[in-house]
């Protein structure tokens, strides 16, 4: 379902993607670990056409999305790392708008996005302001949107950063569920190591832009002769802390922060 | 179509349902209307120039769209900022059906804007109307205000698709700052949106003969109080107004395009 050939990023100097390769298979729910900075996030701009690769090789459900480029985003999902909601319309609003770019045709539109709220515990707050939904609650929508034109590939960014473990426990079961109903190829990103051993098929363990180990849990236990996915990941990356700088969006972020309290 | 539609209704609704904005940014213009119409009135009467609350209402109503419809571009940033632009960047349309949807509605509201700062206009005093020859009375010409509504609406979209321009290649505050203040304020000061463009300098001619919204300003008020021959009548002229700001906005959305294209996040 994912193909990638030789995948390479670099901004300027710094080589954020180095040459990494590897498969999805078709519903399979693959976990991408690594420390900060270690290019997860880089890796799926690419994936999801938000970022040109410096070289290398994409196929998503065999076509390439730098070539297929409509047909590609037809076929995926994202669950970005930060909300990508609009707080100004209410949840149904927000989902009618993804229904639309999406070519979905009315009648299933309606359908669909009822069942989804529903299956997401939405459907009473659907005509809410999203500004007015809990950090949980605007996952949820999101996770919901996501699904909503019955991608192939569901694309998900550190899905659960900032929920309590209710939330967050819940959150996967629904991923779960919908993985084996719909048959979604599921491809996420997380720093819970809990996370990635109950729900994901296979993970890769990414470190300074490439990859260091990919297989299951258990076959990562194994390689490193560790008991648990924690301690396998730690002697897989090492115990020293990551530095990132803050990006312009983290500056426009703690600017806006600053004004509307300010208002 | 779908995409447009959509994007386009998103601008509108947030128009809508943002009633305390609505009031708010008319307050700037009124300001401007009241406080420089009634103060500056006497000179501008004494210097026989006529009624200066005539000149100013089309000259503040092109405020509004101008800032309306450039903030409306601007918005992007706090899109980009709260997320929201990425669902449209990964979307399966066209990003150039996004980036039309978002400055038409941009438009359209701004439109709105401007024929309410008309309104205020009408209830500050200001009459439409028409003049046959210096010196003759002037007939009330309620006609005037379709004709108008083509320039706040051919404004309107120059700027928004100026702002979706901007909006698609600044990425922080501080850069919005810089072009609210080396843009958008000359922008308008330079417009003869204040004072008539007749008799200047060659070098203030040169630049208020290079502002976008002064042709825009010429036109409204070409129309609103227009005669042929007085001193603040029309400037330039309706078919050089209309075909300029025509022009002016096909490049614009072209350059807005091409930029929200080539977005990377």
């Amino acid at each position: 379902m994912i193909q990638v050939e030789n995948l390479t990023r670099k901004f300027d100097q710094f080589t954020a993607v180095n040459d990494i390769s590897f498969e999805v298979d078709s519903g399979e729910i693959f976990a991408f670990l690594g420390p900060n900075g270690a290019g997860k996030t880089t890796t799926i701009k690419m994936l999801t056409t938000l970022l040109r690769p410096t070289s290398g090789r994409i196929h998503l459900d065999g076509l390439d999305p730098w070539v297929k480029q409509r047909d590609a985003r037809q076929r995926f999902g994202i669950v970005f790392q930060d909300p990508s909601l609009d707080n100004e319309q209410t949840a149904l609003e927000n989902m009618e708008l993804h229904g639309i770019l999406y070519h979905i045709p009315r009648r299933v539109r309606v359908e669909r996005i009822e069942e989804l709220l529903r299956l997401f515990e939405l459907w009473e707050r659907r005509n809410d302001y999203v500004k007015t939904f809990s950090g949980g609650m605007k996952r949820r929508l999101e996770i919901a949107r996501g699904f909503l034109h019955t991608p192939k590939i569901l694309f998900l960014d550190e899905p659960t950063l900032g929920l309590d473990p209710q939330s967050r426990n819940q959150l996967w079961t629904h991923v779960k569920n919908l993985n084996a109903k719909e048959k979604t190829t599921v491809f996420l990103t997380t720093h819970y190591m809990d996370e990635a051993d109950r729900v994901a098929h296979r993970i890769a363990i990414m470190d300074h832009g490439a990859i260091v180990a990919i297989g299951t849990s258990a076959e990562l236990k194994a390689r490193t002769n560790t008991d648990s996915l924690e301690a396998a990941f730690l002697a897989l990356t090492g115990t020293s802390l990551r530095d990132e700088s803050a990006s312009s969006t983290d500056n426009l972020r703690r600017f806006a922060q600053m004004w509307q309290q300010k208002r | 179509m779908g995409a447009i539609y959509i994007m386009w209704l998103r601008e509108v609704k947030r128009y809508f349902r943002s009633k305390a904005q609505v009031i708010v940014s008319l307050g700037q213009p009124t300001l401007y209307l009241l406080a420089l119409g009634f103060g500056f009135g006497p000179i501008f009467a004494k210097a026989g120039a006529g009624n200066y609350i005539q000149f100013m209402a089309p000259g503040v109503i092109g405020m509004t769209v101008l800032f309306s419809s450039i903030f409306s571009g601007m918005a992007m940033l706090w899109d980009r900022q709260f997320g929201f632009l990425k669902e449209t960047l990964v979307a399966p349309v066209p990003r150039l059906n996004i980036i039309f949807g978002r400055t038409l509605g941009g438009a359209t509201v701004a439109t709105m804007q401007g024929l309410l700062m008309l309104a205020v206009c009408l209830i500050a005093g200001f009459r439409p109307v028409h003049q046959h020859a210096p010196g003759t009375p002037a007939t009330h010409n309620w006609l005037a205000i379709p004709v108008a509504l083509i320039f706040i609406a051919m404004i309107a979209l120059v700027f928004a698709a100026l702002g979706a321009s901007v909006g698609s290649s600044i990425k922080d505050m501080q850069g919005f700052q810089v072009l609210m203040n080396f843009m958008v304020m000359p922008i308008f000061f330079l417009s003869g949106a204040l004072f008539p463009l007749k008799n200047l300098g060659a070098v203030m001619t040169w630049i208020t003969h290079a502002d976008p919204l002064s042709y825009g300003i010429d036109g409204l008020r070409g129309v609103l109080i227009g005669n042929w021959q007085f001193n603040f009548g029309w400037q330039f002229n309706f078919m050089l107004d209309l075909g300029l700001l025509a022009a002016l906005a096909a490049i614009f959305l072209g350059t807005s395009a091409w930029l929200f294209s080539r977005i990377e996040v």
